[in-house]
């Protein structure tokens, strides 16, 4: 599914992101375990090509990301990568409905509002679709913004710190909600996590900095 | 979902903000709005009222003067012009023709004009009702006149003496309506209109009048006046002779309706350059408020802006959305202003109208106004300039590791 190798990436800083190969299959899920500060944001954001890495090539779905001109890479990551982001950021002034809608646009995509209502109703935000986040509890933000993430069907669904500051029952349901999301598109999983609790419910880690 | 719906609600979530950008750009594009349309529609009116004629002759005095009294009724003339002087300069060979006029009276604030049927036929009006004045007494009301006395044919009146309301009737000799203009859209609207002689019969100085009709012959040629004469030439060569002429030759005074107006212009000009200077002003303080908040709306958008490329929005399209944002104020804040300005012009009008002025509509529409949503759209692209370029040029993955 995705082909890490030679990567490396410095900041200015001289912090150092070093993966000689990684080698996903299609479908797997994946978590990239590690220590804050270990750089498992940047690969994330190397994953999802909204950053370019300073060596190395990120083959995704059988592209060559690091080949793709900008604009190719901004249609590429619309319409094969989904994305979690850990504060979620759902456009504000947006109801879930546009914010769902506005990924479909922004990919280039037909919007289909049967599709957008049919997954929001899977995720028991039926009753959403008119709302705005704010008037959303943090597990209700949490699906609106995984079925935004998933909503063009991706190839790979990417997650960043989505059990941080959960409690145990609620982490489980994140998890398992990703998890679920992952299947149903057939998109392989990857979450960047430095919690514990969840290390044991996935089997595929890749580990950076100290603990690896 | 387009850009129009996210700029549409991002300008609803800030929704004071934005209104109080579309005001302030509003206000700008009124007032110009405003200017237009009244300078506009006074010049129109004042050119329509001087068509065709070359030169007007009064008594010494300002020619701005004789202009605004003898043409457009505004103005108190200069004094009368003795009518053997006036009947040389109405046999002079430059002349074409010459419409005599005298003044003196006036009902309910109208002006009693004196004149000759081609006076009417200059300005192609018509009796809509009745016919025009025969014998003196006999007087034809304005379109704007009737309509405010409510007098129609047959009726009875006596004129006051001088141009303003108040001044004393002239109870023994009763003016009879017998026509009644339709409105022409110039200077006649307002004006009642009757024979000279009618003019001379009010103010004969012996009051033994037998028979009004025949005043003219019980008149010496010495006790009749004019107030002024409308001219016009007969050849282009007649502007070198004519005033020069009048001027050194005669206790008259020639004046241009050309030149006169394109000078009390130039007067009003400069009051129309100061407001407009102070609505480009307003205008480049709506510009300015666009731009600030636009600016600091990046600030607060920073994330979105990064999500929407994580989403598959390429740069141009961040720009496309801050530029469009941008256009949509100035669009709203130009259709306000362009609305707010119609409206000021016809409470103008309304103002105007009562004062018994000149008119002014706001249903009327200047090609300059095009000029005007121009003006507005490029304020508000230009405020949307840099803030597109910031937009555009967001770090996402930066912004996103920030948190």
């Amino acid at each position: 599914m995705f082909v890490l190798k030679n990567l490396r990436h410095a900041y200015d800083g001289g912090d150092v992101l070093n993966i000689p190969a990684w080698d996903a299959e299609s479908g797997a899920h994946w978590l990239v375990v590690g220590p804050s500060g270990s750089g498992k944001t940047t690969l994330l954001h190397i994953l999802a090509g909204i950053l370019r890495p300073t060596a190395g090539s990120v083959t995704v779905a059988g592209q060559d990301i690091g080949a793709l001109p900008a604009a190719g890479l901004d249609r590429f990551r619309g319409r094969h990568i989904g994305i979690v982001l850990q504060r979620l950021h759902l456009v504000t002034s947006l109801t879930v409905m546009n914010n769902l809608l506005l990924a479909q646009y922004l990919a280039g995509l037909a919007q289909d509002k049967a599709h957008v209502n049919g997954l929001l109703a899977s995720l028991e935000l039926g009753d959403k679709a008119g709302a705005y986040p704010h008037e959303l509890s943090h597990g209700q933000a949490q699906r609106a913004a995984v079925a935004r993430a998933v909503v063009n069907q991706p190839q790979l669904l990417l997650a960043d710190e989505p059990t941080s500051n959960l409690d145990d029952q609620r982490c489980w349901q994140a998890l398992e909600l990703l998890e679920t999301q992952a299947r149903a598109c057939g998109a392989t999983l990857v979450i960047a996590t430095h919690d514990q609790r969840i290390k044991s419910r996935v089997s595929n880690h890749y580990a950076l900095g100290d603990s690896s | 979902m387009n850009l129009a719906t996210v700029s549409f609600a991002y300008l609803r979530a800030r929704s004071l903000t934005t209104a109080l950008n579309v005001l302030l750009l509003a206000l700008g594009i009124a007032t110009i709005t405003l200017l237009l349309l009244a300078t506009d529609q006074l010049e129109e009116r004042m050119q329509r009222d001087a068509r065709g004629i070359d030169l007007v002759v009064g008594a010494k005095g300002s020619p701005l003067q004789i202009i605004l009294s003898a043409i457009y009724h505004l103005d108190v003339p200069t004094g009368n012009i003795p009518f053997v002087q006036a009947r040389e300069i109405q046999q002079h060979r430059a002349v074409k023709k010459t419409i005599p006029l005298a003044l003196g009276d006036s009902y309910r604030g109208f002006r009693v004009v004196g004149t000759v049927h081609d006076y009417v036929v200059h300005y192609g009006a018509r009796a809509a009702v009745g016919r025009l004045w025969e014998k003196p007494m006999e007087v034809v009301l304005g379109a704007e006149v009737a309509a405010r006395t409510g007098h129609t044919l047959g009726a009875n009146f006596a004129g006051a003496h001088g141009l303003s309301e108040g001044g004393q009737e002239h109870e023994t000799q009763p003016y009879t309506v017998v026509g009644v203009l339709a409105p022409s859209g110039t200077v006649l609207d307002r004006l009642v209109l009757t024979s000279v002689e009618s003019v001379w019969v009010v103010h004969a100085e012996h009051h033994d009048i037998k028979d009004v009709t025949d005043i003219a012959r019980q008149m010496s040629d010495d006790e009749k006046e004019y107030t002024a004469l409308l001219i016009q030439y007969a050849s282009p060569l007649a502007a070198a002779i004519l005033p020069r002429y009048i001027n050194n030759n005669s206790e008259m005074q020639a004046a241009s309706p050309a030149f006169e107006t394109a000078r009390l212009f130039r007067i009003i000009g400069v009051g129309v350059d100061v407001l407009r200077g102070f609505a480009l002003v307003l205008i480049f303080a709506a510009g300015l408020s666009v731009f600030i908040a636009l600016y600091n709306a990046l600030n607060e958008r920073r994330y979105d802006l990064a999500v929407m490329r994580t989403l598959g929005a390429r740069p141009a399209k961040l720009m496309a959305l801050m530029l469009f944002e941008g256009l949509l104020l100035a669009s709203l804040g130009a259709v306000l202003g362009l609305a707010l300005g119609h409206a000021l012009a016809q409470a103008l009008g309304g103002v105007l109208k009562a004062a018994q002025q000149v008119e002014v509509t706001g249903w009327a529409w200047v090609n300059d106004e095009l000029w005007l949503v121009a003006l507005a759209l490029a304020v508000g692209v230009i405020a949307a300039l840099l803030p597109a370029w910031r937009a555009a040029r967001t770090e996402i993955a930066a912004t996103l590791a920030r948190g």
